[in-house]
């Protein structure tokens, strides 16, 4: 037995709604450890049926951009329009891209 | 007395009464993630109750619904075991309680699926899955908090002290279940014994936690002839709209 923190950690959850969809950012949560996290995810996070699959990481092990820093990572490329395959036609039978 | 209609009476009122015990905790308690998987499972055994009391009241045969045998019926005409209308104590003695009763649940559901009575086998299946999850979270829990701090090991040894003579009742047999054993409805719940044995023993090892050696067990509850004090209490709140506004719906 251990003393532990008084916070438990928070972690990000990720879902997947549907067989062959991705899975998405749902929300975070708090628990102690990663069988409890998951457990939780699936308590408070699909209670309607909202998913087949979840991940759950701890939020630290998250690497996010920095705010400052959205000139340089992002607006080069608004002015780089030949970027947007929007110049192809899609047949309709292809269905969604 | 028909010892089906009392079968299915044991039945419900263990999830109703237990489902009733794990929805006072809703809004209260100690971290939200908490609040919310108490307040499912709460309503995964409200759902069961809605299939074992409304069976029973088929059997029955009175007229009577679900609804009139949950809310109009007094604590003496409840069938369900002590353990589960004992007070919810701290969370830590919540969580024993669940893990006691799930252990012992998911033993009586998975047999209860090879009924010879189809409907029962039909509800046996549909409440294992649910019970499935129920005992996966409880049995986590306790073994987190009795192997926690020396503050959750003890008060998770005490609910382990307090509730034991409480979990005997659950193997206890009586002419009911003889009856259920002779159609091939339910084995006789002895026979649960030893798997919840091999489930509950070191899952409380793992929690560091005591087994008390003594076997003593309060009965009474199944067989309706003496329930505790708290059973009344409980049902003044649970049955308190219906009573006091007959018929009242929304």
């Amino acid at each position: 037995m251990t003393a532990t923190a008084e916070e438990w950690p928070l972690w990000e959850v990720f879902i997947r709604g549907q067989h062959g969809m991705s899975h998405r950012h749902v929300g975070s949560l708090h628990a102690a450890d990663e069988d409890a996290a998951m457990n939780n995810a699936r308590d408070v996070y699909t209670r309607r049926g909202e998913g087949v699959s979840i991940w759950v990481v701890e939020s630290r092990h998250i690497t996010a951009s920095s705010p400052d820093a959205k000139g340089p990572m992002y607006e080069p490329a608004d002015s780089k329009v030949y970027r947007h395959p929007t110049f192809f036609d899609i047949p309709d039978d292809v269905g969604a891209m | 007395m028909d010892p089906l209609f009392e079968f299915l009476l044991r039945q419900g009122d263990n999830t109703l009464v237990l489902g009733h015990r794990i929805s006072e905790w809703c809004g209260k308690a100690p971290v939200l993630e908490e609040d919310i998987a108490l307040a499912n499972t709460a309503l995964d055994l409200i759902g069961q109750t809605q299939m074992w009391l409304g069976y029973a009241a088929e059997v029955e045969g009175a007229g009577r619904t679900a609804d009139d045998l949950a809310f109009l019926r007094d604590a003496w005409d409840f069938r369900n075991l002590l353990l589960l209308e004992r007070p919810n104590g701290d969370f830590g003695h919540t969580m024993m309680r669940q893990f006691l009763f799930d252990a012992y649940q998911i033993q009586n559901l998975k047999a209860l699926e090879a009924s010879s009575d189809p409907r029962i086998a039909e509800i046996a299946v549909k409440s294992g899955k649910e019970a499935t999850y129920h005992l996966d979270r409880s049995r986590d829990t306790v073994i987190a908090l009795g192997d926690g701090t020396s503050e959750s090991n003890a008060r998770m040894q005490s609910a382990l002290d307090a509730l034991w003579p409480y979990a005997g009742e659950m193997f206890l047999a009586d002419e009911i279940d003889q009856a259920m054993a002779a159609d091939h409805i339910a084995p006789l719940p002895l026979e649960y014994r030893a798997p919840w044995e091999a489930a509950v023993l070191p899952a409380l090892a793992a929690a560091a936690l005591k087994v008390p050696q003594d076997d003593f067990a309060h009965q009474g509850g199944k067989t309706g002839r003496r329930h505790s004090e708290h059973l009344g209490h409980m049902l003044a709140t649970m049955q308190v709209l219906q009573r006091s506004y007959p018929g009242a719906t929304w």
